[in-house]
């Protein structure tokens, strides 16, 4: 880890006998917030887009749960009605929703577009990004996409509105197993997600390369920008075969070709081994962020530098280049040769290494340490472990034989809902609690901050540790009903998603009061353990920061 | 006492499926007998001869309410995955997230600040770093040996005298061929008594657990490889059978092929296992797993042919080989002959 020597004072916000200042000058809220080329305004903008999207996908995961509660058909009829369409198709426009919700428009704008926007530049020592107008393009094309995706439920996709394909998207059931233009307006949300993201990509990449300040090498830099940087990486490299794979799906769809159509010369499978070239650096780009927020408050907490800086910098490079070649291990199902399979086994386990010098190093770092429990740091805890847990399962899964079992069973759900729900989004909660005093310059409640940890950790895990037994049982995902003897653990899942959806109103109650009336947060709140570069400036930091570049030793 | 079962359980088994053949009307009193409600299925099912439908056994072959742990597996394949899952994988998962776990504790008390109020600066120690990369690629090639050859024995082709079934899938039903014997049929989702329109058939509880049971069932002899093959007539769909430790996808314009042997007569359910629409959850598979003789009747009763011989012919038209024939099931198929029994009687809900 770094040590910054920079004095604090230098780069400071003025003070009020200097209104006219640069660094303070701020636009009036029109051109602020709709034009804004400002990399905190824009990282604000993709956390509140972020927020509003959760809330969106989380309310639709809790009528699947509502609805799976119990055998049979419980709710689909009556909503089904309310929308005009069939019950059946409504469910699967149901599970295609909350996947694309979450992955494109909550965890991704809310890592990248939110905690990238906003700390990158300054853990660097830059004063914004490197394309402050392509920065503003890249979030407000999340607005039309975001748009077009919740259009698209009220438009048909066959039997039924929307898009009914799972996220996955797969063809044929995407070409000619979905008439109507709902999956045709979830495609071009995608389109424009990936155009958005792929921009963001680009920005992240120059501004680490190219406006390090004085003496921030590669290697002093945190470990969260080195999570950036692999990450824009993973995205600039994958989204590109997203976009190629979803043209064709559209140029299928509407245009007669039949890339994806075996009566055509075509091949199902071709759309599968294209989207999961993207889709497997995807779960990494979901993730790796996330790593790096957790690094950064592990070592705030432990009061101590991250233990094998090095080590962890490139254990993120190599999950992100390992991370290309895995994908097939979505695929061990569709008829690959042996050869295939065994290849992909092998080389998804090894990804396993370096996710394991991860879990390792942040233990070490707190190893020694002098550890205080506020809440970023419990969600971390929490992080650390939830992860493994998902981890391991990974490791199961990474078996071609043993998957076999399991595949497109709740096993599969309960694995990526460890990995992502209980991480990616554990991580997403960590850095909130850390950063929110330095964005807003407020300080949260912390017992309501802790409440939210521990009942959210019980909820997620009464929710999704279920969900292993009903895969190992062989239950299907993507059903909307199921043979009586998966009642027992899927009402224990529903009864878990309830404590969830309690946990959150403690969230969302801590983030009104605290922006209305939390106590004022000093420069940097969590004292000496916080050795970034953020925690040299003002909380919130002042509009421009950095006009005389900081110097790192 | 045993003999006496068995013997009335054999002059149950031939009688159901031959009387019906001979007569068509004997059918229909034991059709209303179990539909009472709906007399109108009666002559739908006095139309068409039936097989007797095998109830499942409770635990074999489908999943059980509140169970925790992986479905009882009836192929040496499946016994020897499940035995790398429960004796390999299981443990080594534990164990790590435990270790994780514990050590998590244990800083969280000892280094908390009250205990440890000054922090180290520790921040390299190359022989750690070197134990815990070294550590974890012992542990995964160590899964990894016993992994890549189940693979290689999962691929392992069928022999020669392998039963070849073909299933394809279709929106939302399954239907099979059994090429070698010229056998051809669909298997659609039994509805609920409820939910069936009236004078169709619904499922009863000797047909299986809701949403599990069809109304063809894929009938296999035990100890004969199968040689499956899927694909699928629109989009893709997945042929998946836990008990069996199989899940092919059926794609379009491909055909996808693995095999399997059955260990042990019973009835087996699994379901579609690739998102396919509106009714994926609807197009359950059914597999009845029976001796090779009743199943060489079977394909006599469907209007097949034994491959290669004539065995068929003579092995059902004299009454007292019949009788031996039916007779073969029942002694492997210990685990309910009261309720095969029974259902002999009441067979006649399927059609």
């Amino acid at each position: 880890m770094t040590d910054i020597a920079a004095t604090p004072s230098e780069f400071q916000a003025h003070g009020h006998d200097d209104h006219h200042h640069d660094a303070d000058h701020k636009p009036g809220f029109f051109a602020r917030w709709f034009m804004s080329t400002n990399h905190k305004d824009i990282g604000t903008l993709y956390l509140i887009f972020a927020i509003f999207a959760g809330i969106i996908g989380g309310a639709i995961s809790g009528l699947m749960r509502a609805e799976l509660a119990a055998p049979g058909i419980q709710y689909l009829h009556g909503w089904a009605e309310l929308q005009g369409g069939d019950h059946l198709h409504l469910w699967n426009a149901l599970i295609t929703a909350h996947g694309l919700i979450m992955v494109f428009f909550m965890v991704m704008p809310a890592m990248i577009g939110g905690f990238g926007n906003w700390f990158v530049p300054i853990m660097i020592g830059a004063p914004d990004m490197a394309f402050p107008r392509m920065n503003n393009i890249s979030f407000w094309l999340l607005v039309p996409a975001f748009t077009m995706l919740l259009g698209s439920a009220f438009v048909s996709g066959g039997s039924g509105s929307g898009s009914g394909t799972g996220w996955t998207v797969y063809a044929p059931l995407s070409t000619s197993g979905s008439p109507g233009p709902a999956t045709d307006m979830a495609i071009l949300s995608l389109h424009l997600a990936g155009a958005s993201s792929i921009l963001g990509a680009i920005n992240f990449i120059t501004t680490i390369f190219n406006m390090r300040a004085p003496g921030m090498t590669l290697h002093k830099m945190p470990l969260f920008v080195w999570s950036v940087l692999v990450t824009a990486f993973l995205l600039l490299l994958s989204l590109p075969v997203l976009a190629a794979a979803i043209t064709m799906l559209l140029t299928d769809r509407n245009f007669g070709t039949a890339f994806f159509d075996a009566a055509g010369g075509g091949d199902p499978v071709l759309y599968q081994h294209l989207f999961w070239f993207f889709g497997h650096p995807e779960v990494y780009i979901m993730i790796l962020p996330g790593f790096g927020i957790v690094s950064q408050i592990i070592s705030t907490f432990s009061k101590k530098p991250v233990f094998g800086y090095l080590g962890m910098a490139y254990a993120m490079v190599a999950i992100g280049v390992v991370g290309f070649v895995v994908w097939a291990h979505h695929m061990f199902t569709t008829g690959m040769s042996v050869n295939t399979k065994m290849y992909f086994t092998a080389a998804t386990m090894v990804i396993a290494v370096p996710t394991g010098i991860k879990i390792f190093s942040w233990i070490a770092t707190m190893w020694g340490g002098s550890l205080s429990f506020k809440t970023p740091m419990m969600w971390s805890l929490g992080f650390i472990f939830m992860f493994t847990v998902g981890g391991v399962t990974g490791v199961l899964l990474a078996n071609g034989g043993i998957d076999n079992y399991m595949h497109d069973t709740y096993y599969v759900v309960a694995h990526f809902h460890y990995v992502l729900s209980l991480g990616a989004v554990f991580s997403l909660f960590a850095g909130f609690y850390y950063w929110f005093p330095k964005m807003s310059g407020k300080m949260y409640n912390e017992f309501l901050g802790q409440l939210h940890f521990w009942t959210f950790f019980l909820g997620v895990n009464v929710l999704f540790f279920p969900m292993h037994f009903l895969g190992l049982q062989g239950m299907p995902r993507r059903y909307p009903d199921y043979p009586d003897a998966f009642a027992y653990w899927n009402h224990i899942a529903s009864l878990g998603y309830v404590i969830m959806a309690v946990s959150m109103i403690f969230f969302f109650v801590n983030l009104i009061i605290s922006l209305a009336a939390g106590r004022k947060a000093g420069d940097s709140p969590w004292g000496e353990g916080a050795t970034t570069l953020e925690w040299t400036l003002s909380s919130p930091p002042p509009f421009h920061q950095f006009e005389t570049l900081p110097k790192v030793d | 006492m045993n003999i006496l079962k068995t013997a009335i359980l054999a002059f149950g088994l031939m009688l159901a499926p031959s009387a019906a053949m001979a007569t068509p009307g004997a059918t229909a009193p034991a059709a209303v007998a179990a539909n009472a409600a709906a007399p109108a299925d009666a002559v739908a099912n006095a139309a068409a001869p039936v097989w007797p439908v095998t109830p499942p056994v409770a635990g074999i072959g489908q999943p059980v309410n509140g169970a925790i742990g992986i479905q009882p597996q009836v192929t040496k394949l499946g016994e020897e995955a499940l035995w790398m899952h429960d004796i390999i994988l299981m443990p080594v998962m534990v164990i790590i997230s435990l270790l994780v776990l514990g050590l998590l504790f244990w800083i969280a008390a000892r280094y908390r600040a009250k205990a440890n109020p000054i922090a180290s600066k520790t921040s390299h120690n190359t022989a750690i770093e070197v134990i815990w990369t070294l550590l974890p690629v012992l542990i995964l090639v160590g899964i990894a040996i016993p992994s890549i050859s189940l693979l290689a024995k999962q691929y392992k082709p069928a022999p020669k005298e392998a039963i070849t079934l073909k299933a394809t899938g279709n929106q939302w039903n399954w239907s099979y061929e059994y090429p070698d014997h010229g056998i051809e049929f669909t298997a659609n989702m039994l509805p609920e008594k409820d939910e069936a329109a009236p004078g169709t058939a619904f499922r009863t509880d000797a047909d299986g657990p809701r949403l599990l049971a069809a109304d063809n069932r894929i009938i296999l002899p035990v100890g004969v490889p199968i040689k499956l093959l899927t694909t699928a007539s629109d989009v893709i769909h997945s042929w998946a059978m836990p008990a069996f430790w199989i899940k092919m996808d059926a794609v379009p314009g491909r055909t996808n092929e693995t095999s399997f042997t059955i260990e042990k007569p019973g009835v087996y359910f699994g379901q579609c296992s690739e998102l396919c629409g509106d009714k994926h959850a609807y197009m359950p598979i059914v597999v009845e797993a029976v001796s090779p003789a009743r199943f060489a009747e079977w394909v006599k009763f469907k209007g097949g042919k034994m491959p290669g011989s004539e065995p068929v012919a003579a092995a059902v038209a004299p009454a007292a080989p019949a009788a031996t024939g039916a007779t073969a099931p029942v002694a492997d198929n210990a685990a309910a002959p009261a309720a095969n029994a029974t259902n002999a009687a009441t067979a006649a809900t399927g059609n």
